[in-house]
């Protein structure tokens, strides 16, 4: 896998003194779809910002596409199409204006036919002619993505995309995404729908209190989610697993009132049933059960609060 | 693919037109109608009880003053609105992470402002060549005068533009500095109709160098020299460009 960007021990501090990054080290690949986490004011888009040029780095190096974002920055910001977080745009200008002028401003001859490209995708060409204060939130939205493909960007940063953009929308958005991914173009982008992440992301980061505290193919991690858990609430207290149950994942809690066992259900379908028809064997009886499932949410909810 | 890019400083120079165009009342308009006034006012109103001076009838003498200072302040709010407005919005996110370095920036931004007070300049001219005899004996100096002040004052309004954090400073320079330097700086008299004291007092004002060269470049009179007139524009013009520099490498008040 190529590297497209490289973030190396990169910190922020800003005026005020706050630490919003802090010794941050970060390998994007080439064409994949990164998503990543955290929570409010965790650092997400000061890491873009940073990335993008927008916001100066404190300490660290960044390459994009190998280009240093200071020293290189023409050629890293060539590459480069970023929709911010903030729904900031003209006011007086038409859409088409907006985004043409956008193209311009990252370098590339006008092209008319791949504007109406990116409008139609976005189902803003009915509008092209409006100004763009005329738009809902959602248009406006979606209008700053158009902006960010104007210029054919090898990257793609979209910070919280789908904030304020309806159901049916963000479904064409995904589809939008998938086919830039198709066609190469590596995407980054910061969600707080973990179920957006889920079915959207090949790798997940999750950043708290501006440390990068997990990166992870989502494959791995969904393998991690798969695991789940069957609690038993005895009938008698149990001081040790007996000798013959060995051979399961169980495990004593609450004082040997609740046995837990841990199962993964793409593997053993069969567990269940040989586990509890053991137990009966052993003598050990139950009053109650239930099964958990833990979530990304979980996971990142754990990762994230362990840290507080 | 490095050298300088080109579309960007077109489509911010053309962004930049298109918003003279749309506030084409408030950006051309009203400084001609303000001027026009001006030239009704003390040209025919009262100019009339005023003596020539030195050849040159009052209603003509005070012509280049007035279009300095609709060059001055038009200058500084353009630009200074231009800059600071897609600060004050937050779209200067995408020229901060746009492919373009501050050369072009200020090239496209200023250049912009520059060209909308020539052509503003050129117009109150016309406006005032139809109320008053208007001779102008060196065009090629007036050019020069009236380009290389668009120009700095352009520059001006971009630092102001980027140095303010709200709308009343935006404003205050022009109105408490830009205007009261205009009107002090010869615009309505010549220096030397002033006092000893008040002639020496005046040169202190940079406006003065200003207001002397473009009208020399009229009727051939001077309050100073033309050759420290061109010089002290250079001054500000270097003066101006050395804040700019300063401004981008620091990346003060653009960037965190
Ligand atoms: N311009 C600034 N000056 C000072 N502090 C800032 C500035 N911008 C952000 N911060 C602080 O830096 C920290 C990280 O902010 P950031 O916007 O990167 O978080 P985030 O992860 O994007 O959060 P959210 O999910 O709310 O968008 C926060 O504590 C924030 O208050
Ligand atoms: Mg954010």
């Amino acid at each position: 896998m190529q590297t497209v960007i490289s973030v190396t021990n990169l910190s922020k501090t800003y005026a005020s003194g706050l630490r919003a990054l802090k010794n941050i080290n970060l390998d994007i690949r080439r064409g994949e779809i990164f998503a990543l986490l955290g929570p409010n004011g965790a650092g997400k888009t000061t890491l873009i910002g940073i990335i993008c040029g927008i916001v100066n780095p404190s300490e660290g190096t960044i390459r994009v596409g190998g280009h240093d974002i200071i020293g290189d920055y023409r050629a890293a910001r060539y590459m480069i199409g970023l929709v911010p977080q903030e729904l900031t745009t003209d006011a007086f200008e038409t859409v088409w204006n907006t985004v043409s002028f956008s193209r311009g401003l990252f370098g590339k001859p006008a092209d008319p036919a791949h504007i109406e490209k990116v409008l139609r995708d976005l189902s803003l060409w009915a509008r092209k002619d409006s100004k763009v204060m005329t738009l809902s939130g959602g248009m406006k939205r979606r209008l700053l993505i158009a902006k960010a493909l104007s210029h054919e960007p090898r990257i793609l940063f979209l910070d919280e995309p789908t904030a304020g953009v309806d159901v049916e929308l963000r479904q064409d958005m995904w589809k939008l995404v998938r086919s830039l991914q198709a066609s190469g173009v590596t995407i980054i982008l910061t969600t707080h729908y973990i179920d957006e992440a889920e079915e959207m992301a090949d790798r997940i980061g999750v950043i708290s209190k501006g440390e990068i505290i997990l990166v992870e193919e989502k494959a791995e991690l969904m393998r991690k989610l798969g695991r789940k858990q069957l609690t038993l609430h005895l009938e008698k207290t149990l001081v040790r697993i007996p000798t013959g149950l060995s051979s399961y994942s169980l495990e004593l809690k609450s004082g040997g009132t609740d046995l837990i066992y841990t199962y993964d259900e793409q593997v053993d379908r069969a567990g269940i049933t040989a586990l509890l028809r053991d137990l009966a064997a052993a003598g050990i009886h139950f009053k109650d059960l239930q099964t958990t499932q833990s979530s990304l949410e979980d996971i990142f909810v754990t990762l994230v609060s362990d840290r507080k | 693919m490095s050298a300088i890019n080109v579309y960007a400083i077109r489509a911010i120079y053309r962004f930049e037109m298109a918003r003279t165009r749309r506030t084409l009342m408030q950006s051309i308009v009203s400084p001609v109608i303000s001027t026009a006034l001006y030239f009704v006012v003390f040209g025919a109103a009262i100019g009339g009880r005023i003596p020539e001076v030195e050849g040159v009838s009052y209603g003509a003498f005070i012509v280049p003053g007035l279009v300095m200072l609709s060059l001055l302040t038009q200058s500084i709010s353009n630009a200074s609105f231009g800059i600071y407005f897609p600060k004050f919005v937050g779209t200067i996110y995408e020229l901060l992470s746009a492919p373009v370095s501050y050369f072009e920036i200020v090239l496209s931004y200023v250049g912009a402002a520059a060209t909308k007070s020539v052509v503003l300049g050129l117009i109150i001219l016309a406006t005032a060549a139809l109320l008053v005899p208007l001779k102008i004996e060196h065009p090629l100096w007036m050019i020069l005068f009236l380009v290389l002040t668009s120009v700095t004052f352009s520059l001006i309004g971009f630092i102001i533009g980027i140095w303010a954090d709200g709308f009343e400073k935006l404003q205050a320079i022009p109105l408490l500095i830009i205007t009261p330097l205009t009107f002090l700086g010869g615009s309505f008299y010549s220096i030397d109709m002033l006092p000893p004291f008040w002639r020496t007092v005046s040169l202190f004002n940079p406006v003065v160098y200003l207001v002397s060269g473009f009208r020399w470049s009229f009727y051939g009179l001077a309050d100073v020299s033309v050759g420290l007139s061109l010089a002290m524009t250079g001054v500000f013009l270097t003066v101006s460009l050395a804040v700019v520099a300063w401004i981008f490498r620091t990346g003060y008040r653009l960037k965190n």
